[in-house]
């Protein structure tokens, strides 16, 4: 042999212990070589994956179980008059007892079952009609439509807020300007009732885009025959849109929808936003805005625990709720 | 003229019909998205006086007196929190990819004891609310003495479990199975199969990853808003939080919140308009084939 082969002397000895690992599940296959470890790297995974897993650990496992456990503790004041010391007690569940009854907690879920049942189903529904638009035959002006529809998703949810907040403001608002010009008076965007559907349109204009182009995007990887089959059968722009493209991208739908439930249900930075602009926000508006006070102005962590984990129940309970009736619909389908 | 006719040429109504009402939604959808964006472009241009008493969609005279305010104001503040919003985005953007890109790979490809259950809690870890994080993530920190630093913000954005999820979906499909083994084969090390196999595959997932992460960190608000409490740490969204709370109804005070929205959205736009051709979000709608 020549010094050239040297390398490819390895490779020979490499397949050899190749071909041992394989037959090392047989009785024969001799054991303890050092080929089979080499080649079933044991500890590579854990590696690849160490840095992910400490982030993790640290930053989701150890804070959600210091959530839970501090959710059973309460600061009290024992020993007589007002010198009492504070001292922490395990309180079992009375501060869940407390938070369910606490009347400007429910009323913040109150208010954002109603945002959310005006934004999630408008969020998904125009997203999934700018999708079908989008991947129709006729429509003119595509990449414009698609571009212009993104560019929201490029806007912080509190700068959207900042700018839709200055255009519901009656001072500077454009739409008002009009109305007042057509003697219709000033839209209450931001009073009382109207700031449901204010909230929602920021939240809206903030994610039909991304929800667009996801939804889009499986539109884009039907197989093309079918459609051509559905239109050779007769069927319409409209009908192939129906019976065959919105059920095809069921799983994309489902996605989305659970992200955009899950993003309704963690509505902070909007409403926080816009509480300079009126007095109809008030400091316990939406159930995290609550949270946040407890935790950081009341100083009250054990309330503000038991808060979030109810709302992180009632977040995954929705979410599997969605995901239990698209199961079960999808196999209504399938029968 | 000449698309007029084109138009008229196209025959029956029915199937101008057709095309006409799909433009129209879609342009109206698009004009819908437009309009703050167009409002607060013309706003910044409005000098304090005009922004209350000329036509909002008037332009105004005020343009650079507004950013040269808006970079003045609490002895350039402005141009702080917008170098910390780049660097909690950027940094934590390509750190977050790393680590979801290697992870995401050995989950994909190794069959290793603890992998699946990682991977089933990772799952579970996208259906918790930022908030149950955000506030015992502060107590934690605070025990370390970091919150209230730059770490604060920039440690718990790395971790991303939808990334990894990418990542993982990503290198399902892309990583071929005899490619690592033939690198096996010819006696390359885990980690320079990774470096140099590995990794060149996994761009353009890697690239939608970052890009969903730079969004979510630069348009995140909770997390920097808990932690920091130090002015010149914020980043862009916290900041202007602050300015707009500093005085209700100055309408100079408004003005600078004008001029900060439009000079923030600027960079992001244009940052996102021009990477949006290398998106792969066939990822998240499901169309990867394995």
């Amino acid at each position: 042999m020549t010094p050239q082969s040297a390398g490819g002397q390895t490779i020979t000895h490499r397949t050899t212990a190749r071909a041992d690992a394989r037959t090392a599940t047989h009785p024969t296959g001799h054991r303890g070589s050092r080929g089979p470890s080499s080649l079933r790297p044991r500890l590579a995974p854990y590696l690849f994956s160490a840095p992910a897993m400490v982030l993790y650990v640290a930053f989701t496992v150890i804070p959600l179980g210091y959530a839970f456990g501090s959710s059973f503790f309460a600061q009290r004041l024992t020993g007589g008059g007002i010198l009492g010391t504070r001292r922490t007690v395990f309180v079992w569940f009375e501060n869940y007892a407390e938070v369910l009854t606490n009347a400007s907690l429910v009323a913040g879920l109150g208010r954002l079952a109603i945002y959310g049942i005006i934004a999630v189903p408008l969020t998904l529904g125009l997203a999934l009609v700018f999708a079908l638009l989008l991947d129709a035959d006729g429509t003119r002006f595509k990449r414009f439509g698609r571009t212009a529809i993104f560019i929201p998703y490029a806007v912080p949810g509190v700068v959207a807020a900042l700018m839709w907040g200055f255009m519901y403001l009656p001072a500077t608002s454009p739409f008002s300007h009009v109305t007042r010009a057509l003697g219709l008076g000033t839209i209450g965007f931001l009073e009382r009732d109207g700031l449901y559907g204010s909230i929602a349109n920021i939240t809206i204009w903030g994610g039909v885009g991304f929800n667009m182009l996801v939804i889009y995007t499986a539109l884009r990887s039907i197989p093309h025959e079918m459609i051509e089959a559905a239109r050779i059968d007769g069927a319409g722009e409209v009908q192939v849109a129906l019976r065959i493209k919105v059920p095809l991208v069921g799983p994309a739908m489902v996605l989305t929808s659970i992200f955009a439930l899950l993003g309704a249900l963690q509505l902070y930075g909007e409403p926080a936003m816009l509480k300079p602009l009126t007095n109809s926000i008030s400091t316990t508006w939406a159930p995290l805005m609550t949270i946040y006070r407890d935790a950081f102005v009341l100083d009250n962590l054990s309330s503000a625990a038991a808060a979030s984990m109810v709302l992180a129940l009632g977040t995954a309970a929705a979410s599997l709720a969605v995901l239990a009736v698209v199961r079960r619909t999808s196999r209504r389908g399938m029968a | 003229m000449t698309t007029l006719t084109a138009l008229r040429g196209t025959g029956r109504p029915s199937l101008r019909r057709g095309k006409v009402l799909p433009t129209l939604v879609l342009v109206l959808g698009a004009i819908y998205c437009l309009i703050p964006v167009a409002w607060v472009f013309v706003a910044v241009s409005k000098a304090p006086g005009e922004l209350f008493s000329s036509f909002t969609f008037a332009p105004g005279t005020g343009l650079l007196q507004n950013v040269a305010d808006l970079f003045s104001f609490g002895g350039g503040a402005y141009g702080m929190w917008a170098l910390n919003s780049l660097l909690y985005a950027g940094l934590g953007g390509v750190l977050s990819t790393l680590v979801s890109a290697s992870c995401g790979y050995a989950l994909a490809k190794y069959d290793f004891a603890g992998g699946r259950i990682f991977f089933g809690a990772l799952l579970a870890g996208l259906l918790i609310p930022g908030i149950t994080l955000a506030v015992p993530q502060y107590l934690l920190l605070s025990d370390l003495q970091l919150a209230g630093t730059r770490w604060s913000v920039l440690l718990p954005s790395i971790i991303s479990p939808f990334g990894i999820y990418l990542c993982k979906v990503f290198a399902d499909g892309a990583v071929a199975q005899e490619a690592l083994e033939a690198a096996r084969i010819d006696g390359a090390s885990e980690w320079r199969i990774f470096r140099s196999i590995v990794l060149p595959l996994m761009v353009p997932g890697m690239v939608t990853v970052f890009l969903l992460q730079f969004v979510g960190i630069w348009n995140n608000f909770l997390l920097p808003y808990i932690m920091l409490a130090d002015q010149s740490t914020f980043p862009l969204t916290v900041g202007l939080n602050s300015l707009l709370n500093q005085g209700s109804g100055s309408p100079a005070l408004y003005s600078l919140a004008i001029a900060g929205a439009a000079v923030a959205i600027v960079p992001l736009i244009a940052l996102v308009l021009f990477l949006q051709r290398f998106w792969r979000l066939d990822l998240i709608s499901g169309g990867v084939k394995g």
